[in-house]
């Protein structure tokens, strides 16, 4: 019988500090995820906790982790060569495939950008399979930004429309200020067949850029999300993750608006 | 094949089966009760006839024998992963036809729900044989019948408890242990067919996010105090979190294990970043009625709960469920058959 709990143990190749407290690390690894999956990432003893696959390539993937509690406070004492088991991949994944040929908005906050991240990247490299892509991505502010070497490669794609704001400026920040939703009100995004909205990061956040969206004329049908809960288990055992018959473990984190705006907690 | 036993000849049969099977069944322990000077009725295991107690119901359910309230997956030397050993030696549990049909409902989570199977259920699950307990009365608070749980075939044996033992053997593997220790009788269990409380089941297809918003839950952010004793003396209560220990301060060995887990407790969705939600009692007693009798259907096809009423037995600010329940169908209308 097969122990879906048992995880495999693999090595870390590189970790980079993003901020004080996020840290990318990148293990090398046979596990082939779908954009959007998340893995069950545990050390023994300390503990396990549901991470997103941030990017992924031949032999590696990469997880961003912030540092908030017991597992994660033990990560970021790791080192290329240590090792970490993991278990996975869990989650739906967005589906990639339905964006092909359309334009692409995607609002992220924070964190919210691990879980896309791999997507952006992909249009990033087959520009041509896209018509466009409109990034719009929050922090707190400057010294939260997560991935900035990657967001300056990904400003200058010419496909590729990014609107990089943090909450609250400081002294040596000349760039945008102000929430996410403000400046996608002021962007000329309306109704359109052919576009598909991803929206990621705090509760709060979602729930107000989708309103955003909706105000301006986008389909729920066209909106996806993706939700973050408590997590025990990553396969539909423990109940945590339970909203009303639907799993966010099983049937998500990736759910269309039509289905995310029914889920109540 | 039916037998009737004297209570002698149906001791010496547990006696027999006891070494092939551990045997759990209700067990009384005197002065652990809610109250000073009260007993407790749960599981445990018997070796004897004398030892089961059948004339008041089980405070704690038989669930804890398939899914014990905290269960080592992983021991941990020298950070190996290493499963516990498994016990070998088969399981006979005493238990009523709303519990056995209770079981249903853990199988279809651990064994069903997702791709996976929960292979520390699964092998804990292949071992039991249910011996059931004919229960033509009930007691307080049990609503099994409206539920649709007071009837089950699902049974190795079934047992009329009395001054002789009535018996009926399903299981081929039993009928050498009960051979030639009592006659032949006819005897099919009797099940109850109606109960002291009944509820009218709410039509699943007419709950929508109003039923959720509903005045009628504010009454339970003011009475429920989030103890969770309603979810642990649940037979269909399955959530649980995950754990590690280290046994030592150096770190060298520890454990990861699952304990069981309430959706009434404090912590039950908090994650990272002081974030929760369902910080409303009330809330949370939405959340579990409606898992009880209306998501859980709409996954799998029949209700969670079976009507057992631990919950209200149990509940020290005297809520009630199957009133909950009541309240849900008055909102929206009763279920169509
Ligand atoms: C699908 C999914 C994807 C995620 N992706 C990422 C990611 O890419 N990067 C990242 O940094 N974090 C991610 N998280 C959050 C991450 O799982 C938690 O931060 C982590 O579990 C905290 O573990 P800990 O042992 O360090 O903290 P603990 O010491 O266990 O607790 C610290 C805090 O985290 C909360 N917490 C505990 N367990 C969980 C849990 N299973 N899920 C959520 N919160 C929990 C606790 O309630 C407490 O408030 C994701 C969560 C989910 C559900
Ligand atoms: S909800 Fe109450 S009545 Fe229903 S199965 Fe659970 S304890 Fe029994
Ligand atoms: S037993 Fe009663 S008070 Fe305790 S959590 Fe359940 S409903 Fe609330
Ligand atoms: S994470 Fe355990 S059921 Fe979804």
């Amino acid at each position: 019988m097969k122990n879906p709990y048992l995880p495999n143990k693999y090595m870390i190749l590189d970790v980079q500090h993003q901020t004080d407290i996020d840290y990318t690390f990148r293990v090398a690894c046979d596990i082939a995820p779908k954009n959007g999956q998340f893995v069950e990432l545990s050390i023994p003893k300390i503990g396990e906790a549901p991470i997103s696959i941030s990017d992924f390539g031949d032999g590696y993937i990469d997880m961003t982790i912030r540092r908030v509690g017991k597992v994660t406070d033990y990560l970021h004492n790791l080192r290329p060569g240590d090792h970490m088991y993991l278990r996975g991949p869990y989650g739906n994944g967005f589906p990639l495939d339905h964006y092909k040929g359309k334009r692409l908005v995607i609002a992220a906050g924070g964190t919210g950008l691990a879980p896309v991240k791999s997507i952006i990247n992909y249009f990033h490299q087959h520009s041509q399979e896209i018509q466009g892509l409109d990034l719009f991505i929050g922090f707190k502010s400057p010294k939260d930004i997560l991935f900035m070497d990657e967001i300056e490669n990904w400003m200058k794609n010419e496909r590729f429309n990014v609107v990089l704001t943090v909450d609250k400026g400081d002294e040596c920040w000349t760039g945008n200020v102000g929430l996410i939703t403000q400046y996608i009100s002021q962007e000329s995004i309306g109704k359109d067949e052919n576009l598909e909205v991803i929206i990621v990061g705090p509760p709060m956040m979602m729930k107000f850029t989708a309103l955003e969206f909706l105000k301006k004329e986008i389909l729920e049908n066209q909106i996806w999300v993706s939700f973050e809960r408590k997590m025990s288990c990553g396969i539909g055992k423990c109940g945590h993750c339970k909203i009303d018959e639907t799993y966010v473990c099983l049937e998500g984190p990736v759910f269309n608006y039509t289905k995310a705006k029914k889920l109540i907690d | 094949m039916s037998l009737k036993l004297s209570r002698e000849a149906f001791d010496d049969v547990l006696k027999d089966l006891g070494k092939e099977y551990k045997i759990y069944a209700p067990i009384r322990i005197k002065g652990e009760g809610r109250f000073s000077d009260t007993d407790v009725v749960r599981y445990g295991e018997v070796s004897g006839l004398d030892e089961i107690e059948i004339h008041e119901k089980a405070h704690f359910s038989p669930k804890e024998i398939l899914f014990p309230i905290t269960q080592t997956l992983f021991y941990f030397t020298e950070g190996e992963y290493q499963e516990p050993k498994y016990d070998e030696k088969k399981i006979i549990v005493f238990l009523r036809p709303c519990d056995i049909n209770g079981v249903t409902r853990l199988d279809q989570v651990f064994l069903e729900n997702g791709e996976d199977k929960d292979i520390y259920y699964e092998r804990l699950r292949e071992k039991v044989k249910f011996f059931m307990i004919e229960c033509i009365e009930g007691f307080d608070n049990c609503f099994c019948v409206s539920m649709d749980a007071n009837k089950t075939e699902k049974y190795a044996a079934a047992i009329r408890f009395g001054d002789d033992m009535l018996v009926e053997i399903k299981d081929e593997a039993l009928i050498n242990a009960f051979q030639e220790k009592g006659e032949f009788v006819n005897f099919e269990p009797t099940f109850i067919q109606e109960n002291l409380v009944n509820v009218k089941l709410p039509d699943i297809e007419q709950i929508t996010t109003e039923t959720f918003e509903d005045d009628m839950w504010k009454e339970y952010a003011q009475r429920c105090i989030a103890c969770g004793r309603c979810n642990f003396v649940c037979m269909t209560c399955s959530c649980w979190t995950m754990q590690d220990i280290a046994y030592d301060e150096n770190n060298s060995s520890g454990e990861r294990r699952r304990a069981w887990a309430g959706c009434h407790v404090d912590g039950f969705t908090d994650m990272a970043g002081g974030h929760g939600f369902r910080k409303n009692y009330g809330d949370r007693m939405r959340f579990k009625t409606m898992h009880k009798i209306n998501d859980f259907k709409k996954r799998n096809g029949y209700h969670m709960c079976v009507g057992c009423g631990r919950c209200d037995d149990v509940c020290p600010e005297y809520i009630s469920f199957s009133s909950c329940i009541n309240k849900v169908t008055k909102l929206v209308g009763e279920e169509r058959k």
